[in-house]
């Protein structure tokens, strides 16, 4: 059981290094697109909600765990099409570009 | 429903970790950012589906609604909303984040009150609380739900530091005493906690805000992802404490690269109520001259070099279009037109440059604060549209509420027109020397039909 969590934590600190690393030289030009890209990321927490409420067995776990799934897909699909919506204006003005 | 073996689970989630970390540094550079966000969208669907079909679940009807009602929710909502309103959209979707994480903690705890993970839990549902919390009141603000300038009530440092500690000692009293009730309290004053903590923040301070709640969601989801890892299905903690880490970790970095941006410490935004201070620039003198459409588009005309500034209010206007037409028609006169981008014109870092480019601007027309502020001594004309706060010379002087925030020189120009809805002050709720300088002329209208006049006068003359 500890020896699950020692686990996690080893992996926990490799991953904090690997974020800041993918981060750190980027424009100015791209931190919103970034802010809202890994908001995205951070949606895995609908795997977590499914699991909570997969494996819940009272009313109030069920209805608690409802709500994490709809806010964790909210989170998701809501950061996804948010960063795609950016995203996709850089590739249309390097398109379009020419005239002021 | 067939269950997949747990080794599919498991390998689907590994992969989809490492395309997250490569979609992530993709998306720091332009010309790959896009794909970085497709792919890692694919590596999400496949990580939801394969923990969907994981052995050992049940209540899938539950499940399947809760992501049709959320998923499509979050889908139609960002779909129709303006690109102007982005940032409340982020915040808006990091706080839907923060309260699933928050929940996922409270259903471990009501299942299983006691051990080390109950106090992880505890944590995770601690930092989701106050992310959700923070990003509503955020969004009220930005949205202008509610007023955005500092609200600043008495005693504040102490109340606040009242709530969170008594707060947290229902939850680790919940979890020390396995007292489940006491988990009410405890996450109703969590809440009260986010939205004390977000109220004091001015408008112009909440993007490094939602930045800062981006990044504790993601600390919060790791932390969710601690307590899941020795439960039934261990490895989907271990996928959420490495994406809630990652995010944690680059949203930290992203938090504090804004916040240079707009040379504001975090310390400062946080505990330091921006606008607050007793001088709000009273001691302007003379008086603001206006100037009429038809004046302004000569000027230009004949100017060598115009440069346009333009801020959030030519957004909100829905402008670009307008804009786009008048540099094209500048241009054809044989007049350099350019555009100066400060950091954080719009609400956040990088938010300008994407509605300019949304109207189909050429990125290679923007330029930086630092690439042209050097140059405003030789321009003929600046035209600003609907910014203020940012091009208002009171930052260079000593004792201004808005003193060392990095401005672009606009007043140095020959010859500045600020385009501009009426009288009133900007975001942070200061006078504007700007509109009183001799050099200044004042052109007030909505931004796209004042630009469109200008527009007009230009074909005809």
């Amino acid at each position: 059981m500890a020896a699950d969590l020692w686990t996690a934590l080893f992996i926990a600190m490799l991953a904090a290094f690997t974020g800041y690393e993918v981060i750190s030289r980027v424009p100015v030009l791209l931190h919103t697109p970034l802010m809202s890209g890994s908001n995205f990321v951070h949606g895995i927490v609908l795997v977590g909600g499914i699991v909570a409420l997969g494996l819940a067995t009272t009313d109030v776990e069920r209805i608690v765990g409802f709500i994490a799934v709809v806010m964790g897909a909210m989170n998701v699909t809501g950061g996804y099409v948010v960063t795609e919506r950016i995203l996709s204006m850089f590739d249309r003005s390097k398109r379009k570009g020419g005239a002021a | 429903m067939t269950a997949l073996g747990a080794t599919v689970v498991d390998a689907v989630y590994v992969v989809a970790i490492l395309v997250f970390i490569l979609g992530l540094k993709a998306m720091s550079s332009p010309a790959t950012a896009r794909r970085g966000i497709v792919f890692a969208g694919a590596a999400m669907l496949a990580a939801v589906v394969v923990t969907f079909l994981s052995p050992g679940l049940s209540n899938f009807a539950w499940i399947a609604l809760g992501i049709l009602v959320g998923g499509g929710a979050g889908f139609y909502w960002a779909r129709v909303v303006q690109m102007t309103a982005m940032p409340q959209m982020v915040a808006v979707f990091n706080g839907m984040g923060g309260g699933a994480a928050a929940a996922i903690a409270a259903v471990e705890l009501l299942g299983r009150l006691t051990g080390p993970t109950a106090y992880l839990s505890v944590a995770g549902a601690i930092i989701g609380s106050v992310s959700i919390a923070g990003s509503v009141i955020a969004f009220l603000k930005l949205q202008g739900w509610m007023p955005s300038a500092p609200i600043v009530l008495p005693a504040r440092q102490v109340v606040n530091f009242g709530v969170l500690a008594v707060g947290v000692g229902f939850g680790v009293y919940a979890v020390g005493w396995l007292h489940a009730l006491y988990l009410a309290p405890f996450f109703a004053l969590l809440l009260v906690y986010g939205i004390l903590l977000t109220l004091p923040i001015g408008g112009a301070d909440m993007p490094v805000v939602i930045s800062l709640f981006n990044a504790l969601t993601g600390v919060a989801v790791g932390l969710d992802g601690f307590a899941l890892v020795n439960g039934p299905l261990g490895d989907a903690g271990y996928a959420m404490v490495v994406a809630g880490v990652l995010v944690g970790a680059a949203g930290s970095l992203l938090t504090a690269l804004m916040a240079r941006a707009m040379n504001r410490s975090l310390g400062n935004v946080l505990f330091g109520a921006f606008g607050a201070t007793t001088d709000a620039g009273a001691a302007v003198q003379g008086s603001m001259r206006s100037i009429d459409a038809s004046d302004a588009a000569v000027l230009m005309a004949y100017a060598g070099e115009v440069v346009i500034a333009p801020g959030y209010g030519m957004a909100v206007a829905q402008a670009q279009q307008k804009v786009k037409e008048l540099a094209d028609l500048l241009a054809a006169k044989g007049v350099t037109v350019k555009f100066a981008i400060h950091p954080v014109a719009g609400r956040m870092p990088g938010h300008m440059n994407v509605l300019l480019a949304e109207a189909g601007i050429a990125y290679d027309k923007l330029f930086d604060r630092d690439e042209i502020n050097a140059e405003f001594p030789a321009v003929d004309v600046v035209l600003v549209i609907g910014a203020n706060d940012v091009v208002n010379p009171a930052a260079r002087r000593k004792g201004s509420p808005l003193e060392g925030m990095p401005i672009l020189d606009v007043d140095k120009a020959h010859n500045v027109i600020v385009i501009k809805r009426g009288q009133g002050k900007g975001f942070a709720g200061i006078e504007n020397e700007l509109f009183y300088a001799d050099n200044c002329r004042m052109l007030y209208g909505d931004a796209q039909a004042a630009v469109g006049q200008i527009v007009s006068a230009l074909k005809q003359g």
